[in-house]
């Protein structure tokens, strides 16, 4: 048994919406009511159980009809992800495996292979609720991995501490949180192993474990002493007395606006260990928690954003404009920023809020009205309901409403001087609303 | 300066005039409906002209005679300030690279491939060598315009990037702090009205300008900051344009709020740099010298901001990310020595353009990089991480003399084989503050009366 509370409030259409926002991308039409419906445990458990993915809606394709080549095109690679945010029956297997590619940040800019990353991506997709260590274990022989932090470069003659630090500070226990430089090296040491070749034109190839090119030395990690191998390493990691806390501060902060209470904590912690290690029981309490749903708002990552407009409209993938313009707001998939991810507390400044002003623009354009053929009301709170009821209504504050009307009168007041103005400016009006409603703090929050 | 020569431009003029020149034509002109006015205005004219001045008339027919007409304008002609450029290399740049101890007896023993063995010898100390890709900033030197700081860091150095880089982007050894170094900077001078006053030309905010207070801006560049939407134009895309700030309002959420915040500034950053937007990809600015030619937006982006402090624009401190990959652990010598040269000959490009243009007095660019890398090579032709690293200070106004010394190879490395810090960043800050941006550094810089402050400033 936790210790870990639950929420215990009603759990109408608004809360199934915000959880649909933290475990997935969003509601499509409909979605929250449906979710509601089954209540809180039955809500959680349906995304951390889902069965087998159905992928809804029309295959993904580019600008000119084609199918996607996500192996090889630039580009191609972001929008397949994209493709299955939108269309899949999983959304907690789709965010999770977001959580991962934030949490052992890998970037093909490193590493140079769309097939590489996407091989390292299913590998999130497939093993992403289950056990933590085994997922370690896997992450550590990931071809993509092992070039990203140079682990084939480590070799007992040639020790390369890249992916050793990383994997302490960044993916298991913390900076500075119970381990020396020394254990750093020696981590290294005992990581050697791992090589690949290469082949001209084909590039990395042939990823395996070489015992001739491990380090089989005793080394001192976290004080004992062994002959140890990679497994060991990894081991040593999880079973280190800073693993737990660090491994649920870190998966609570992709799902919840500030840190947990500690007893949640403590709570949270001790169902991780005696589960052994188990993503999923750890998933369902959070998703469970009070703090999800009367605490704050978290800013939605732009492919979240992205994915989470084209959702709402039904709108499937049939551009791979997707690619630059979630690079402009600052999340461009395969391409974290660096080893630590992106950082989530900064999505947003001046820069990254233009580019999702492009995204919902780029997201509006086949639903926009013709100033000259079609008809809008000369009515600035007919126009706003009119524009709300496009995006299924989604809930705004009052001080949102207000601008957007404050917005729709002075557009209409502008027309009263011609009759085609009064038409045509309607019309326009309507297409702004849509846009100033995406891009609105509402929209860019859940 | 007087705002008398642009009073005559509404904020609908110039709008007409973006909507016009970016690139996708006129709207389909009605019966009866106006050629928005002010089409076929050159640019140039704008950009000429005081810049500030226009703007807090642009930008005060929507607030009225607020505080942002206020702020701008006196912000834009007030005294001239001081500009601190800050330009960070990523990944921990290789100092043993960039300034080789070629004259250190070990250096060959350590450096068995990465070993340089030519470049033009350092003035002050004859054992170091600098990179042949870094002519630019030689060239400099040689001119008296460049201070270097052969090594420094901070004592007990931290080999995380992500902690390390947070040290120098805070201003102190604390993982706690959550503003930036230039940000607290900014918080004690700035006006709450200006978001011009820390830019950062990037991607994404620098985190050594968050404030806890004043706005600050992120731009990709300032020719490329421009909105619009499907089916909109004329005066209804004036009105959307205008409604953006509106949707600006914060409630008691931390996250909304945030997203308000932002939303507030897009809109006063967007109208201060209207005159910029260029057309076809096009600048609306022209560079009196050449800069690199580069997919890399390094260097148009260290040429925009030359055009903007020549507008007139008020800005403090900018931020940008130099090119290059320098967290080199395998195959450190073609990468290293790539991102080196983009960045130093757009430097050598910025300053003559500050030259050229008659700012050069009032701009120092300070480079720095969040460690050096281990003195010993690794066994894939690169380097771990280090402690002490290489550091500039670029512009006519600087010093141009050492901070610190290289300590040598023989005694100067501390137990991890790592060069020790012969200076520290935090004493660098304080100077800055003090010499440069003339206040006490002691209202930025945590414990600043305990670090000694190298003369940076002639």
């Amino acid at each position: 048994l936790s210790h870990v509370a639950a929420y215990r409030g009603s759990f109408g259409a608004a809360e199934a919406e915000r959880l649909l926002w933290r475990a997935g991308f969003g509601p499509r039409k409909g979605e929250a009511e449906a979710l509601a419906a089954l209540g809180l445990d039955g809500a959680v458990h349906a995304l951390t159980n889902p069965g087998r993915e159905l992928l809804v809606g029309a295959a993904p394709k580019d600008e000119k009809g084609r199918p996607l080549a996500p192996y090889d095109a630039w580009g191609h690679d972001h929008v397949w992800w994209l493709d299955r945010m939108v269309r899949t029956s999983r959304p907690l297997v789709e965010r999770m495996t977001l959580v991962w590619h934030d949490w052992f940040a890998t970037s093909n800019g490193g590493v140079g292979s769309q097939r590489l990353m996407l091989n390292q991506n299913q590998l999130f997709r497939q093993r992403g609720l289950g056990p933590f260590h085994t997922l370690l274990l896997d992450i550590t022989r990931d071809p993509a991995m092992l070039l990203w932090l140079n682990g084939s470069d480590n070799s007992r003659w040639s020790p390369n501490e890249n992916y050793a630090r990383e994997m302490m500070e960044l993916f298991t226990l913390g900076a500075g949180r119970g381990y020396t430089e020394t254990d750093v090296r020696e981590q290294a040491r005992a990581l050697t192993g791992f090589r690949n070749d290469w082949k001209d034109d084909v590039g990395p190839v042939d990823f395996r474990y070489d015992p001739h090119q491990h380090d089989p030395g005793t080394k001192t990690i976290f004080k004992r002493r062994g002959a140890f191998t990679w497994k060991d390493s990894v081991r040593l990691a999880v079973s280190h007395p800073s693993h737990p806390s660090f491994f649920v501060r870190k998966l609570w902060s992709y799902f919840v606006a500030g840190s947990p209470d500690p007893a949640t904590q403590r709570g949270l912690e001790h169902l991780y260990v005696s589960s052994g290690h188990d993503v999923r029981p750890v998933l369902a309490a959070i998703l469970k928690h009070p703090a999800l749903y009367e605490g704050g708002r978290v800013t939605k990552s732009p492919a979240v954003y992205t994915a989470g407009l084209l959702r709402r409209l039904g709108r499937g993938i049939d551009t791979t404009a997707w690619t630059w313009l979630d690079g402009m707001a600052g999340q461009q998939l395969f391409y974290p920023p660096n080893v630590a991810g992106w950082d989530d507390s900064r999505w947003l400044d001046t820069a990254t809020w233009r580019g999702r002003w492009w995204i919902a623009q780029y997201v509006l354009r086949p639903y926009a009205l013709d100033p000259a053929k079609d008809a809008q009301p000369y009515d600035a709170n007919v126009l706003v309901e009119n524009a709300l009821a496009f995006w299924h209504r989604p809930p705004l504050a009052q001080s949102t409403h207000t601008a957007l009307v404050g917005f729709a009168q002075n557009a209409l007041a502008d027309a009263r001087s011609a009759s085609w103005k009064r038409k045509q400016y309607a019309v326009m009006a309507q297409n702004a609303l849509r846009h100033l409603i995406a891009v609105s703090p509402d929209l860019q929050t859940a | 300066m007087s705002c008398n020569h642009c009073t005559g431009l509404s904020r609908s003029r110039l709008l007409h005039r973006a909507a016009a020149e970016a690139g996708r034509g006129l709207p389909v002109i009605e019966p009866g409906m106006p050629l928005p006015a002010g089409t076929g205005l050159s640019r140039r004219s704008f950009v000429t002209q005081s810049v500030g001045a226009m703007l807090a008339v642009y930008g005060a027919s929507r607030l009225g005679v607020g505080a942002f007409e206020e702020g701008i304008a006196s912000a834009a002609t007030g005294p001239a300030q001081p500009i601190l450029v800050s330009i960070f290399l990523e990944g921990g740049a290789d100092a043993l690279s960039v300034l080789s101890p070629q004259g250190d007896p070990l250096y060959r023993k350590l450096r068995p491939k990465l070993g340089l063995s030519s470049g033009a010898v350092f003035a002050e100390d004859d054992r170091l060598h600098w990179h042949p890709a870094t002519a630019g900033l030689t060239q400099l030197y040689g001119e008296q315009k460049v201070t270097v700081m052969p090594a420094i860091g901070y004592t007990n150095a931290d080999q995380s990037h992500f902690t390390s880089r947070h040290y120098w982007e805070v201003g102190a050894t604390s993982t706690d702090l959550r503003t930036g170094w230039l940000g607290r900077y900014l918080d004690v001078v700035g006006t709450p009205d200006n978001p011009l006053q820390g830019l950062s030309l990037d991607d994404t905010l620098a985190p050594a300008l968050a404030t806890a207070k004043m706005p600050v801006a992120s731009i990709d560049g300032p020719d490329q900051y421009d909105f619009w939407s499907n089916r909109v134009w004329g005066e209804v895309e004036t009105r959307m344009l205008d409604a953006i700030g509106t949707l600006g309002v914060g409630n008691g959420d931390p996250a909304f709020s945030t997203a308000a915040g932002v939303t507030a500034q897009v809109d006063r950053l967007r109208t201060q740099l209207v005159p910029f937007q260029g057309s076809d990809g096009n600048p609306a600015f022209a560079s009196p010298v050449a800069y690199p030619k580069s997919d890399d937006s390094f260097p148009r982006r260290l040429a925009g901001l030359a055009a903007m402090l020549a507008a007139g624009l008020p800005l403090r401190v900018v931020s940008l990310s130099a090119p290059g990959h320098y967290d080199t652990h395998s195959d450190q010598a073609g990468d290293l020595a790539q991102g080196l040269q983009l960045t130093s000959d757009s430097l050598l490009a910025f300053q003559r353009d500050l030259e050229a243009r008659g700012l050069a007095d009032r701009v120092l660019v300070h480079v720095w990089s969040e460690f050096g890398r281990r003195a010993q090579e690794n066994g894939d032709a690169g380097t771990d991480h280090g402690a002490a690293g290489v550091g500039f200070l670029i512009g006519t106004r600087a010093k141009g003399k050492m901070i610190g010394e290289f300590p040598g190879l023989k005694t100067g490395l501390d137990d991890d084989g790592n060069v020790s810090a012969t200076s520290d960043f935090r004493g660098v800050y304080a100077g800055l503050l003090e010499q440069w941006l003339g206040i006490d550094a002691g209202r930025v810089i945590p414990g600043a009366a305990s670090f000694q402050r190298p003369a940076l400033v002639k």
